[in-house]
């Protein structure tokens, strides 16, 4: 045989006998890390108010931490009561002033401008996104940014064509609306938001999350640049109070709120006796059946989409494997030759396919929940991945050995651990599928085209994901059944959350 | 002629297809205009509210998976009934102070309506469904599928058409429901529940409680198993508050609709209808 | 082991196989890990040259290059094999002499394959007696895509005799197999008749080898390994001129099969134009520079 490589310090492993494939390489890839020297954070942010940054009325700042780090990144305002109501009042007076008298056609293209300028942005969206979230850069770079400008270009083009949307009614907007978004896409939640309500004509009141301000505060940059008449869009940071006082603020028509289903709830609660409109995007426990004449291997490739996209922190996520028996020992061995491929750490790394955990709290979280598995009797796979010492990582896990009854099957963990139980019919498959509180996606997979429409006609959830999983497009109407929320967000159907129609 | 002493009716509720009494054992008294007893109407308590949505529970994925076409022949067929009955209804409604001409109008207004929504079972989803332009390749669709078990608040002063127009979209879009019918006048709805037990309603799709407001409201929006909730009366700020509170137990779509006018065209709409879908959205790939 | 039943399908799913091999071109290669690729990519590759105007000057000059790649740098891995018709297997054995270069020569009435089996038979034994290490066989297409498997295997199963203790690489021509799906049945028929390695393309159809392809062709290897524990080998052949596609391929075949793929006993490229880009990039890592192919041997 002809000379090989130099690849004497790193001998490949001879075969192991049970031929288990051996990830451990010979070559490794070196450290790719993108630059984030062209992004300037600053020490401190301010409040996004009437088109002026303001310090919040208390002077309380909170500091936001890198969790791949924890080191702290920046301070963001608190906003406290006052401070929602000067937010609130710049809204109402843009929604009766200047933003009611501009044409729709006009609207459209303040939305164009920001989806173009947002892409021209893009990377330093990306890089601000990973170091203030933790989600590699693979997926903030090729995932949110553009899905948010792309959610941008398309509610733009939705502004001066309403009257097609709703055939016999006539929409009109809502008027004020407050938002609270979530922490996993901040800046892609922030687009689902903003883009549709401004194309409809109504102002709106932001908050971000407060472990994840620092892309909203960057857009509030944006807002400015592109010149939208002061106080149509305002963004507010602040914790799980500010967000209470913007649900609770009497001048406000309408609030979409993306997060859990408890919260969720709550917000639900409080706006009991009210008239104002409101939309719900909650949790989810998605499950993902596989049936034995499905691609094999790119179910497999699926279910790593499924469930450790966004470190698993996806409301959608497919975080319940239910595999047909014949195949389930074979997929789940490919399933764990596939995890050692994976690689967790640094979000900055171009080959980071999970980073970190988005907060101490969050990681504690998913911690106990595989305490509870593991008291509850689940087996736990690990894939051998090193992790880094500093900051919040978990290595993606299987959990086996459950059943519906365990409380990792029915809770949303909101982490990258995956549950796996198997069926034997399509029928028993649906009924665990369906088995459960929540209903916002599901996928299943099968090479049979009369098995996908009728297992994805029974499933109860607003997404179904056939032969595919966790892919957004913003033409594509997303929520969920039950507990999963009210309402849609994207596509025409997104709309009609922010319009009356009379 | 011989002498005929009048059989009265006795109004039960309209349960599974079946007219069983409440299980409570209760009745009100309900009279007619000239204020003589009309009927011993079921006074139904929380665990009439448990069977009926139990009962919906069981017929919801029967109704929600027939086809639209036929969902569009049965809304038509009720129609059919009611036309055949329409002296019985009459009576009723004179009875409880329409004219005659009143009396016509309610019935004739009703049976439009329900011939208006048997035309839309099949059409909705071709209005308000979607084919998505996704930027991949995948082929993307949105589809509407019913929420499921719905509660529903009979309007208290519109027995029979405001009853008729408040169950008509939410039936035609595939959902089953537990009705509360109008307090003063349950009668119309007890016999409009014969209407559709001699049509081709499936038992279950829909049910007819009676009874009052005030006790049922909170069992209605407390049911966790019930998806969505609807009425059309407005309601004092208390109850109002109280529902909705007990929506937020388990996400419970609450449709309030301000309806007076039952006679008018704008009472009809496919968007009442569509507050009783869930869009559901399916990706595929597109390839060899 | 149960031999397969290849009227029915393995399913593969068009779009996501190739989104999995967009995601795995995301990967970056970087500093030592990409001088480190590059270095195995050229001690994976077969130097190619299959024209009807080969002649003993042209193979002379291609074993030349086999040997010494570069020679302003002496320590650079030689290439795996070099590759020529059957009547020019001589030739380039005599001249790789001592080498470590195996010869590889393509038979069975190359490219097309459309001639008797005793002649594609003879056409294997020549190539073999000639000197050749390896043989690249081509299967009928035309009896595969008419659903005559048995036909195929029997062929390949045959050729395989032929090679005796020559190592057999059994080319689908995946180019004129049209699905997935038909790439992954025909990987396992050569597996299962005997093929050493599975190589996608002649060169002569297009589009010959893509990453997709690929990925399919290392899946069906992975699956045959788990079910025998045998490890048959990967080539991709055609279309792949340049360093970057080099590092994508082998980014594919550490992240399907791992580790003990990553040499040439179980990898090669067919290739007749990346060396030299290879090469160039070896050199710019080194040196830092940028590279004109000038500067760069075009045998």
């Amino acid at each position: 045989m002809s000379q090989t490589a130099d690849t004497k310090e790193k001998p490949y492993k001879p075969t192991s006998p049970n031929s288990k494939l051996d990830f451990a390489s010979i070559w490794e890839y070196d450290p790719a890390p993108e630059s984030s020297d062209h992004v300037e954070i600053k020490d401190k942010y301010e409040l996004f108010i009437n088109g002026k940054f303001v310090k919040p009325s208390k002077g309380r700042y909170f500091k936001s931490t890198n969790p791949a780090t924890n080191k702290v990144l920046t301070e963001f305002a608190e906003a406290t009561q006052k401070d929602v109501d000067s937010a609130v009042k710049a809204a109402r007076k843009a929604f009766e002033g200047e933003w009611s008298s501009i044409s729709a056609k006009s609207r459209g293209k303040y939305l164009f401008r920001l989806a173009r300028m947002l892409q021209e942005r893009a990377r330093e969206f990306a890089v601000l996104e990973s170091m203030d979230g933790g989600k590699p850069i693979r997926e903030s770079r090729d995932v949110d940014v553009p899905l948010a400008a792309a959610h941008f270009f398309y509610y733009a083009g939705w502004a001066d064509k309403l009257d097609y949307a709703f055939p016999g009614k006539t929409p009109e907007p809502l008027g004020v609306c407050g938002q609270i978004i979530p922490w996993n896409f901040p800046l892609l939640m922030l687009a689902w938001k903003i883009a549709p309500a401004l194309a409809c004509g109504n102002t709106v009141v932001l908050k971000p999350a407060e472990t994840t301000s620092l892309t909203a505060m960057k857009f509030a940059e944006l807002v400015k640049d592109a010149g939208l008449p002061d106080g149509v869009v305002n963004i507010i940071t602040g914790a799980g109070q500010t967000g209470a006082e913007i649900v609770n603020h009497k001048d406000i028509d309408k609030i979409a709120f993306t997060g859990s289903t408890g919260v969720g709830k709550l917000i639900q609660r409080s706006l009991a006796g009210t008239d104002k409109k409101f939309t719900l995007e909650l949790g989810g426990k998605g499950a993902f059946i596989v049936f034995e004449d499905a691609a094999i291997d790119q179910a497999v490739e699926g279910v790593i989409n499924a469930i450790f996209f966004n470190q698993g922190h996806v409301c959608c996520a497919g975080s319940r494997l239910l595999v047909q028996e014949g195949i389930a020992d074979l997929l789940i061995r490919k399933l764990k030759d596939r995890m050692e491929s994976l690689i967790v750490g640094d979000p900055l790394d171009k080959n980071t396919d999970i980073g970190a955990i988005n907060s101490e709290q969050q990681y504690e979280t998913i911690n106990k929940y595989l305490e509870i598995g593991v008291e509850e009797g689940a087996d736990v796979f690990q894939c051998k991945c090193s992790i880094p010492d500093a900051g919040y990582f978990i290595r993606p896990t299987l959990l086996t050995n459950v059943s519906q009854a365990n409380t990792v099957v029915q809770e949303e963990i909101f982490g990258p651990v995956l549950t796996i139980q198997t069926f034997r019919t399509a029928d028993e498959a649906i009924e665990k599928a369906n088995n459960t509180p929540f209903g916002l996606a599901g996928g299943v997979w099968t090479d049979k085209g009369s098995k996908i429409f009728k297992v994805g006609s029974e499933l109860r959830s607003g997404v179904v994901w056939a032969n595919t999983y966790n892919k957004f497009d913003p033409t594509s109407p997303f929520g969920g059944y039950k507990e999963s929320g009210v309402g849609r967000e994207g596509g025409l159907h997104g709309l009609s959350a922010y319009l009356k129609l009379n | 002629m011989s002498e005929h002493l009048e059989v009265l009716k006795t109004y039960k509720i309209y349960v599974g297809g079946n007219f069983p009494r409440t299980e409570s054992g209760r009745y009100y008294k309900v009279f007619d205009s000239e204020g003589d007893l009309l009927a011993n109407a079921c006074l139904c308590s929380r665990k009439d509210v448990r069977d009926a949505v139990k009962t919906a529970r069981g017929a919801f994925n029967g109704w929600a998976s027939r086809n639209a076409y036929n969902r569009g022949q049965i809304l038509y067929r009720i129609a059919e009934m009611l036309e055949g009955r329409r002296a019985e209804f009459e009576k009723q409604l004179s009875r409880i102070g329409f004219t005659k001409a009143e009396a016509e109008s309610d019935v004739n207004t009703s049976i439009d309506r329900l011939i208006y929504y048997a035309g839309w079972t099949d059409k909705y989803q071709q209005v308000f469904g979607s084919v998505n332009p996704v930027a991949s390749a995948h082929f993307n669709f949105s589809i509407l599928e019913p929420t499921g078990v719905t509660g529903i608040f009979a309007p208290e002063n519109s027995p029979l058409l405001g009853l008729v127009s408040v169950i008509a979209p939410v039936i035609a879009g595939g959902n089953v429901c537990v009705v509360l019918a109008s307090q003063a006048y349950p009668t119309l709805s007890i016999l409009f529940a014969e209407v559709l037990n001699s049509s081709d309603v499936p038992g279950g799709v829909v049910n007819i409680l009676t009874g009052k407001k005030e006790e049922l409201a909170e069992h209605f929006s407390s049911h966790m198993d019930v998806n969505a909730l609807l009425y059309t009366d407005a309601l004092n700020t208390d109850m109002k508050k109280m529902i909705d509170e007990n929506a937020s137990l388990n996400v419970k779509r609450i449709v309030k609709k301000n309806i007076e006018d039952w006679y008018s065209d704008k009472s009809q709409d496919p968007y009442l209808l569509l507050d009783f879908q869930e869009t559901k959205t399916t990706w595929h790939p597109v390839g060899f | 082991m149960n031999l397969t039943d290849f009227t029915t399908s393995v399913p593969i799913d068009h779009v996501a196989v190739e989104e999995r091999v967009s995601r795995l071109n995301k990967r970056s290669i970087k500093k030592g890990s990409k001088v480190q690729a590059l270095k195995l990519a050229l001690s994976m590759m077969d130097l190619t040259t299959l024209e009807g105007k080969d002649s003993p000057g042209k193979v002379i000059q291609l074993c030349q290059k086999a040997k010494k790649p570069y020679a302003a740098m002496p320590d650079i891995p030689t290439v795996a094999a070099v590759c020529v018709y059957p009547n020019m297997v001589k030739v380039a054995k005599d001249h790789l002499k001592g080498s470590g270069i195996h010869v590889a020569s393509v038979a069975t009435a190359f490219p097309s394959g459309m001639a008797p089996l005793s002649v594609r038979i003879d056409d294997t034994k020549f190539a073999v007696e000639q000197g050749a290490d390896e043989v690249d066989m081509v299967i009928s297409r035309g009896a595969f895509l008419a659903g005559e498997f048995n036909l195929v295997f029997d062929e390949i199963a045959a050729i395989k005799e032929a090679c005796g203790k020559a190592h057999l690489k059994v080319i689908l021509e995946t180019g004129e197999l049209h699905t997935y799906e038909n790439v992954r049945k025909a990987s396992d028929l050569a597996m299962q008749a005997g093929g050493d390695f599975i190589k996608t393309s002649t060169g002569k159809i297009s589009p010959a080898a893509t990453q997709p392809v690929t990925l399919v062709m290392l899946e069906a290897i992975r699956d045959y390994y788990y079910k025998t524990g045998k490890k048959i080998g990967m080539k991709p052949a055609g279309g792949i001129r340049t360093a970057k596609q080099a590092l994508q391929y082998l980014v594919l075949v550490k992240e399907t099969l791992g580790a003990e793929w990553l040499n040439n006993e179980l990898f090669r490229f067919g290739a007749s134009s990346l060396a030299n880009d290879v090469l160039m990039q070896i050199v710019k890592q080194e040196t830092g520079q940028y590279q004109s192919p000038d500067y760069f041997s075009i045998d």
